[in-house]
């Protein structure tokens, strides 16, 4: 089954972090470099990307069957989304292993609808 | 046979063979949602047919053609299942006695963490014990149309998210047991506690859920704490005769008529848990059982061996520390270093235990033995207004009253 991977994290941003804070959240992201370097070579991760932060997204929705664009992420939350990851495992116990073992925050696990091709 | 001894059958049969036909067509049809559900309208049949022609000599040939029928029905619906169709009306699907119990998996599989709860507990129910719908409704107190919906977006999220169906291996194993063995001690606690004197169910959640950890305990044999907590259950069932008097009313441990305990049943529970302990890994359910055991074994509530259970409760803490843990461990050091002290620490939870009714009921006993009857008056209202099980608001009723 295909899953993604979706990372949360939190609204600071590495650069304005300072002294331990600031180590920390490196080794955090050489952690993650590492996790998905080795997953990729298992043949478990097949896509996935770094977003950039919250403050640079831009969400378009619908209210009334008007379009608005506004500035700022769909969600109100002190987390955010850092990135994702697109896996292709057994099962959710599989894909719960590799989220207990991503060394960054929250990690929420969302199965993939699979469309049936035409054949 | 009258109704009770039919029901009883019924229900003993439904346990024994529901689990069993849910794992065997989970394998056949490789559909935890549509194995679950035919096994469900067997015995949804049987309930209206069964009074009237009685029990079958074979009852789980019965619930397993009535269940393929139901399977093969549904199927033919469906142009997607052809292959699963010719499967299911070729072979008889009978439960191979060769093959291992499936029904651990099933378990797992029920119990997996990435499902709610409320809805393992459910789910568990119905797919392992072969209980109806209706029978959860009533047993939580909560509407048929809740447990439905709860039973079916457990297992849309079992088929979509692709909850495997398995027994967990190596590491994950003792983790996951946790949870299973958390909804087996929720079920028994509900059951137990709302049981009454004049509550007449039709199925027994506390003994049904006793039966399943020793199921569990058949098919993954030993673990300690599996042992411990069928040792637990086993030592709160032993002294259910006492805990309702001739009239139905509640009785507490420290009034109850211990003459009335089950002693053969105590002894078999603390030989397990004897055996639980040789196995040199102990745990909360070992902890809570042996605490259970020394109440079991006392001659009377003040020549129980408090130092011991103050000690155990210690252990607990450190196990699963939790405040109701502290509350108990409270209670116990009330009876050999007084209530003002017990009363100072359960005053230290009065936050974390605010909505909890024994909390307040607690500090009403102690309050009494001190000397303070209006403030322990104040605390039993407190309790009354938050207790919602009818044989415990009358208990504290009465002690309202004087």
């Amino acid at each position: 089954m295909k899953y993604v991977l979706l990372f949360g994290g939190t609204m600071e941003n590495v650069d304005q972090l300072e002294g331990q804070a600031r180590e920390e959240a490196m080794a955090a992201y050489v952690a993650s470099g590492k996790w998905f370097e080795q997953y990729t070579k298992a043949g478990k991760v097949v896509g996935g990307e770094e977003l950039q932060g919250p403050s640079t997204a831009t969400t378009v929705s619908r209210k009334n069957g008007k379009i608005a664009v506004t500035d700022g992420p769909f969600i109100e939350a002190k987390e955010v989304i850092g990135g994702f990851a697109l896996v292709e495992v057994a099962d959710l116990d599989e894909a719960l292993e590799m989220a207990k073992a991503w060394p960054g925050g929250p990690v929420e696990i969302r199965p993939i609808v699979e469309h049936p091709r035409e054949s | 046979m009258n109704s009770t001894e039919f029901t009883g059958q019924v229900a003993s049969v439904f346990r024994d063979e529901a689990g069993r036909l849910t794992a065997a067509l989970v394998r056949v049809l490789g559909d935890f949602d549509l194995a679950e559900e035919v096994v469900q309208d067997s015995l949804v049949a049987a309930l209206e047919k069964w009074p009237e022609q009685g029990i079958p000599d074979k009852p789980g040939a019965w619930l397993m053609t009535t269940a393929r029928r139901r399977a093969i029905d549904i199927l033919r619906r469906d142009k997607r299942y052809r292959d699963k169709l010719a499967l299911l009306e070729r072979s008889s699907v009978a439960p191979d006695p060769r093959e291992a119990d499936d029904r651990l998996r099933l378990i797992f599989t029920c119990c997996h963490p990435a499902l709610a709860q409320e809805a393992q507990v459910a789910l568990t129910l119905r797919a392992v014990v072969g209980f109806t719908t209706p029978e959860i409704a009533a047993a939580f107190l909560v509407s048929e149309a809740t447990v439905a919906q709860r039973i079916v977006r457990a297992k849309r999220k079992i088929v979509d998210a692709g909850i495997p169906y398995r027994v967990p291996q190596g590491g994950e194993l003792a983790s996951r047991l946790d949870g299973v063995l958390s909804v087996l001690y929720l079920m028994f606690n509900e059951g137990y506690l709302s049981r009454g004197g004049s509550v007449a169910m039709r199925r027994d959640l506390a003994e049904d859920a006793l039966w399943l950890t020793r199921l569990v305990d058949t098919l993954l044999p030993d673990q300690p704490e599996v042992l411990g907590l069928v040792a637990l259950m086993r030592l709160h069932l032993a002294r259910s005769a006492a805990r309702f008097d001739a009239a139905g009313e509640m009785v507490l441990l420290p009034d109850q008529d211990r003459s009335l305990w089950d002693r053969a049943s105590i002894a078999e529970a603390v030989a397990l848990l004897d055996r639980a302990g040789a196995m040199r890994r102990t745990g909360p359910y070992q902890v809570q059982a042996a605490i259970a055991a020394l109440h079991a074994e006392a001659a009377s509530w003040e020549s129980t061996d408090w130092h011991q259970i103050v000690m155990l409760y210690d252990a607990l803490q450190r196990l699963a520390d939790s405040p109701v843990v502290r509350l108990n461990r409270a209670v116990a050091l009330s009876q050999f270093v007084g209530p003002e002290i017990a009363l100072g620490e359960v005053n230290d939870l009065a936050i974390e235990l605010a909505g909890y009714h024994l909390f307040h009921s607690t500090r009403a006993e102690l309050l009494d033995r001190i000397g303070e009857p209006a403030l322990a008056r104040e605390a039993r209202i407190r309790a009354l207004e938050l207790c919602h099980n009818p044989a415990e608001r009358s208990l504290l009723e009465r002690k309202l009253r004087g």
